[in-house]
């Protein structure tokens, strides 16, 4: 494993090779990766990307901000699956204030991550596609994400930028008549991953662009910190909803499709499948959706009810209090993991005893699986690149944060 | 689930297997241990790092193989001011552990690079943001923020709205 630990500076080598710059503006990088090739030819020689252009100091700006404040800027790190990033975030605090969370909220908190991650994953399948050169599928993946934004707006108010869960609950009860669209989507969904499949799966085409292509073993993608569908595609049978659950997914059944070949095509077949059990669970829990509170007893923490503030002095004064002046979370650490789209996201939240958090970070799955892409892609052609990038499913927003 | 305080005494977590193994291979090593909230942290002697980590990794009945994150808490004005945070995770076992190590004024700790390669991005952030050296860091330069850049930006001695 020599060659991964050591990542060279790219100067011209022999004769021979070139450099090319990819990026940052490079419609196939998904966003603003800027890569630095050496090639001989079309092989790529190596391979160096170049990060930070979306950087925003989000880890800084949280910890001048009250806890229920930071909820609103997880959106905005991985834009792709903004309530996956609202759920990490939140039952990392609710764990260091011990906060017990009503069963309703729970199951609403795992169908809204299932709906996102299949959301997520059809903006991958869609531009994945798109770039190996299979242009319908972006407009058939787009079509149903339409669907889910539009859920996902009936909610929480908010097509992308969610904010709908609170430390200690949610932030809305469902509007009326909310599961009705979301069990007709739910219905309707496996017929259209079908469609998806028919037009790649057999597909000779996409066959010759995927099959034996950026391939990665199980130790090298464990050694080099890859999560979520890019281990899974190598082999390595491990996923966090299953294995260290969290938020109730422990009532759930469902598989972990994993596959053996740890190339394009595996992890591609592995997020396919991954969407029909995430609709799976989605149906889970539209049938065992409990009935109750949304929000945690802890009013010193969950703002009151709008109703409550105009009878009651108590509700009134603590949502004063909690407005202007956040609420204590005891001392101590915690890191909270959760499995995005994308793998492990995690955050990691310092609490100094203050109502402001004294250092956040988070986990970037896509950070790490993007120190694949070299060991992916040296030695193969340039055309290779393009379809390694797709296939690690990186989002820019997540990795420079 | 009601808080609980945290135990920090040695003799009441030798149960935990990565704990148990460390104090076995050497008992210096190991500045002290905390179980909080479920989860175990354990402080490593700056210099022994590498070594615990590459023990860690390959202990058979637990092997912590995979390295979650690497990242840094700045403690200031208080002494010692930086501290190194790993987030391990056992793939078979199910497991979690976290390390640290406490830095003074001039950080420097020891790559772990040559035994997660995993490590190479996440220490140069660490870099970036907080500007602490990592010996043997094949490709020690900044990340995320611009080379030029001076000044790290997530020390606590550093505005948040940045230097005018």
């Amino acid at each position: 494993m020599a060659h991964l630990s050591s990542m060279p500076t790219l100067e011209p080598g022999q004769d021979r090779t070139m450099i090319l710059n990819m990026g940052p503006h490079h419609p196939s990088t998904h966003g603003v990766l800027r890569l630095i090739l050496e090639i001989d030819g079309e092989t790529i020689v190596r391979i160096m990307p170049d990060i930070g252009y979306l950087h925003t100091g989000i880890e800084k700006t949280c910890e001048a901000k009250f806890y229920q404040q930071v909820v609103p800027l997880t959106d905005r790190i991985d834009y792709l699956c903004p309530l996956t990033n609202n759920l990490c975030y939140v039952l990392a605090v609710e764990k260091l204030l011990g906060l017990e969370i009503p069963p309703k909220a729970q199951w609403m908190r795992v169908m809204l991550n299932e709906l996102t991650r299949i959301n997520s994953h059809l903006v991958w399948l869609g531009t994945h596609a798109l770039d190996i050169g299979a242009m319908s599928v972006f407009l058939y993946c787009f079509r149903e994400r339409e669907d889910i934004l539009r859920l996902f707006e009936m909610v929480s108010g908010q097509r992308m930028m969610t904010s709908y869960f609170r430390i200690g609950g949610l932030a809305l009860e469902p509007p009326l008549g909310f599961f009705e669209p979301v069990r007709q989507f739910a219905n309707r969904f496996p017929a259209k991953v079908d469609e998806y499949e028919n037009l790649l799966t057999g597909n000779p085409i996409w066959g010759m662009r995927t099959k034996g292509v950026a391939r990665i073993t199980a130790e090298d993608a464990v050694a080099l910190g890859a999560s979520g569908p890019t281990l899974r595609g190598s082999g390595v049978d491990f996923d966090l909803r299953r294995d260290m659950p969290y938020s109730g997914y422990e009532n759930f059944s469902f598989k972990v499709p994993v596959s053996q070949d740890g190339d394009v095509f595996a992890r591609y077949i592995c997020r396919v499948r991954e969407m029909r059990e995430s609709i799976a669970i989605v149906q889970q829990a539209l049938d065992g959706m409990p009935e109750g509170r949304i929000k945690a007893d802890a009013p010193k923490v969950v703002l009151p009810d709008r109703e409550k503030m105009k009878t009651e002095m108590e509700a009134l004064i603590y949502h004063f209090k909690i407005i202007t002046e956040g609420f204590a979370v005891p001392e101590g650490e915690v890191y909270q993991a959760v499995e995005s789209p994308r793998g492990e996201m995690g955050y990691y939240v310092v609490s100094d005893g203050t109502a402001k958090p004294y250092r956040v970070h988070m986990r970037a799955a896509c950070l790490a699986n993007l120190q694949l892409l070299p060991a992916m892609c040296e030695g193969r052609l340039l055309a290779d690149v393009v379809a390694a990038i797709g296939s690690i499913d990186i989002v820019l927003g997540e990795i420079d944060r | 689930m009601p808080l609980v305080p945290a135990i920090t005494e040695l003799d009441q977590l030798k149960g935990h297997p990565a704990l148990a193994k460390m104090l076995a291979w050497n008992s210096e090593a190991v500045e002290g241990a905390k179980f909080d909230r479920d989860e175990l942290t354990i402080y490593i002697e700056r210099s022994s790092i590498r070594e615990v980590c590459s023990l860690l990794r390959d202990d058979r009945d637990c092997p912590f193989n995979f390295l979650v994150d690497v990242t840094c808490v700045d403690w200031y004005p208080k002494q010692p001011r930086f501290e190194i945070v790993y987030h391990l995770l056992s793939i078979t076992r199910k497991e979690r552990v976290r390390l640290k190590v406490r830095l003074g004024d001039s950080p420097e700790v020891d790559s772990v690079t040559s035994v997660w390669p995993a490590a190479n991005y996440f220490e140069r952030e660490v870099y970036d943001l907080f500007g602490v050296r990592f010996n043997g860091h094949p490709y020690l330069r900044r990340l995320l923020m611009p080379e030029d850049w001076e000044g790290y930006p997530l020390r606590k001695d550093y505005p948040v709205e940045g230097y005018r």
